[in-house]
């Protein structure tokens, strides 16, 4: 796979759980070293230089693990340190963190009592010391609360003159935030593009929501068979006997018709047949299964 | 050298924050309290108060070895298995750090307690040297060979704890090797005397030996500096293969 992220923009890498996100990012922040390939961060080669890209890089990885018997300024006065600030350097640094991040009022507890919000602040209160070039954000807002998910997304919009790379398998957080899409799955590439460019994709779709009563291995193999059809995706039944899907197609018409009478004809009673303008996640669900993925 | 500073003040903050080193204290000076006074009730009986190197001094250094045993692998257990254990361990190796300065700052700051824990014990020969003045400098190379013999065990016990992220199983397989090597040490023909000279070329404590006697043999401080080196050397390529380990 290759990518780039241009100074300044902010870029995400989506993709379902297990598709390579997190490894993606562990080997821009040179934890992980490619088999093959480069990466460079603010044009460092990450293999030749690892400390130099460390350098302008900050990191807030998908679990934040933070010391818990040090306080909020111990632990970012300690990565400021590492960092290779000192004195009042470091302090005012740690000061812009705690603000920024809206830690004041606990940046004399200790990590290990912070709420997951808290916490989750902290990352990237660290992340961002040193004013690294580059941020590498993975799963930003994964396990917080919706409150808390806002919160922490409008930090990151904050964040001005920076190159940014967060990793998330929500669409609208990607839509949110970001200016580029990288989606990837099964450790592949499938597309990139400009969130713009993804809902102009999406804009030719049309997505059907369908209810069946039958077995659903047997309907949902009917139903990506019909011609027309580019993606289906089983959803949760209400009741038992009963099956439903996410039919996408560019052209509804059609698609409705044979649809009907592939119902009918495997005997199959139709109890819902409705067309809508499709979400971005069916888009994503769409490119990973045509990567044979998801 | 600044980053480097900034993880030994943090893991010296992380030592003696946390109770387990003052618990390690206590007993390391309680034990070697005890050992200094039966050693000394011996010299007076048994060894008539001569000789105070060979029959005093040897024998409490032999014995302060065995706690150093003990409350080695308590210090150096928690360093990298902890990190492993939180999580911690990914966001350090990705600050502008080499592998070579983490190691040696936990390395580093474990030493630091173990040289506090050695310099609490000068009380016994300074109690003893106002009551009868003796030769220093063989003492001085005494203290010198345990700190060696210390740091050599330190280093291993760094090395098993990056291995495992369990803070037991890290102590307890650091402890258990340094037992059987001090076993080994004081009945090492029981093994078979073919393998003798092997065994004692490799042993941590007969290189001490001459230490506790005072007694600098160059070749002793080469042998620990070496097992440092290799331990150290060992943690090193433990934290590359991370990514043949993390296994998602």
């Amino acid at each position: 796979m290759s990518f780039a992220v241009a100074r300044g923009e902010v870029a995400a890498l989506l993709g379902p759980n297990g598709s390579g996100k997190s490894t993606v990012m562990r080997m821009v922040t040179g934890y992980f070293s490619p088999t093959a390939g480069t990466v460079r961060v603010a044009g460092v080669d990450v293999g030749a230089d690892p400390l130099g890209a460390r350098r302008r890089l900050g990191y807030l990885p998908e679990q934040v693990t933070l010391y818990p018997d040090l306080t909020v300024r111990r632990y970012l006065s300690f990565v400021a340190g590492v960092r290779g600030l000192r004195g009042g350097r470091a302090r005012r640094a740690v000061d812009e963190a705690l603000a920024r991040c809206h830690l004041g009022e606990v940046a004399d507890r200790l990590t290990g009592k912070l709420s997951k919000g808290y916490r989750q602040r902290v990352g990237l209160a660290q992340a961002l010391l040193g004013d690294p070039e580059v941020l590498v954000l993975d799963e930003p807002t994964v396990g917080l609360d919706p409150v808390q998910t806002v919160e922490l997304r409008e930090l990151i919009r904050g964040l001005v003159d920076r190159t940014v790379l967060l990793s998330t398998h929500v669409l609208s957080e990607a839509s949110q935030l970001c200016t580029r899409v990288v989606i990837l799955a099964r450790g592949r590439l499938v597309a990139e593009d400009t969130t713009g460019g993804l809902v102009r994709r999406l804009a030719e779709l049309t997505r059907l929501t369908v209810r069946v009563e039958g077995p659903a291995d047997a309907v949902e193999r009917t139903l990506a068979a019909l011609p027309g059809v580019v993606g289906v995706e089983r959803t949760g039944a209400e009741t038992p006997g009963e099956a439903a899907f996410v039919v996408l197609a560019p052209d509804p018409r059609p698609v409705q018709r044979r649809l009907a009478a592939a119902m009918v004809a495997g005997g199959w009673p139709l109890l819902e047949l409705r067309a809508s303008p499709p979400a971005l996640e069916d888009l994503f669900v769409r490119l990973v299964a045509a990567a044979g993925g998801g | 050298m600044r980053p480097f500073v900034a993880l030994l003040r943090k893991e010296l903050r992380s030592y003696f924050g946390s109770p387990l080193v003052y618990l390690v204290a206590a007993a390391f000076l309680a034990y070697t309290g005890y050992y200094f006074h039966s050693d000394l009730v011996y010299f007076l009986t048994f060894g008539f108060g001569v000789n105070i190197m060979e029959n005093f001094w040897q024998l409490l250094f032999m014995d302060v070895r065995l706690v150093l045993i003990f409350a080695v692998p308590l210090l150096t257990m928690r360093l990298f298995a902890e990190e492993r254990r939180l999580g911690t361990l990914e966001l350090l190796l990705t600050y502008p750090l080499r592998d070579g300065a983490v190691v040696a700052a936990k390395l580093g700051a474990c030493l630091v307690v173990i040289a506090a824990l050695l310099a609490a014990t000068l009380v016994y020969p300074a109690w003893v040297y106002h009551l009868q003045p003796f030769a220093l400098t063989p003492l001085a190379a005494a203290y010198a060979g345990l700190f060696l013999l210390a740091a050599a065990c330190a280093a291993y016990g760094v090395f098993v704890s990056s291995l495992t992220d369990s803070q037991v199983l890290a102590g307890f397989l650091t402890s258990m090797p340094l037992l059987l090597l001090w076993l080994l040490s004081w009945n090492e023909a029981a093994i078979g005397l073919s393998t003798l000279p092997l065994l004692r070329a490799v042993s941590l404590f007969n290189h001490f030996q001459p230490f506790a006697v005072g007694v600098i043999d160059l070749r002793d401080v080469f042998y620990f500096a070496w097992a440092v080196g290799v331990f150290v050397w060992a943690t090193l390529r433990v934290l590359e293969a991370r990514q043949w380990r993390a296994g998602r």
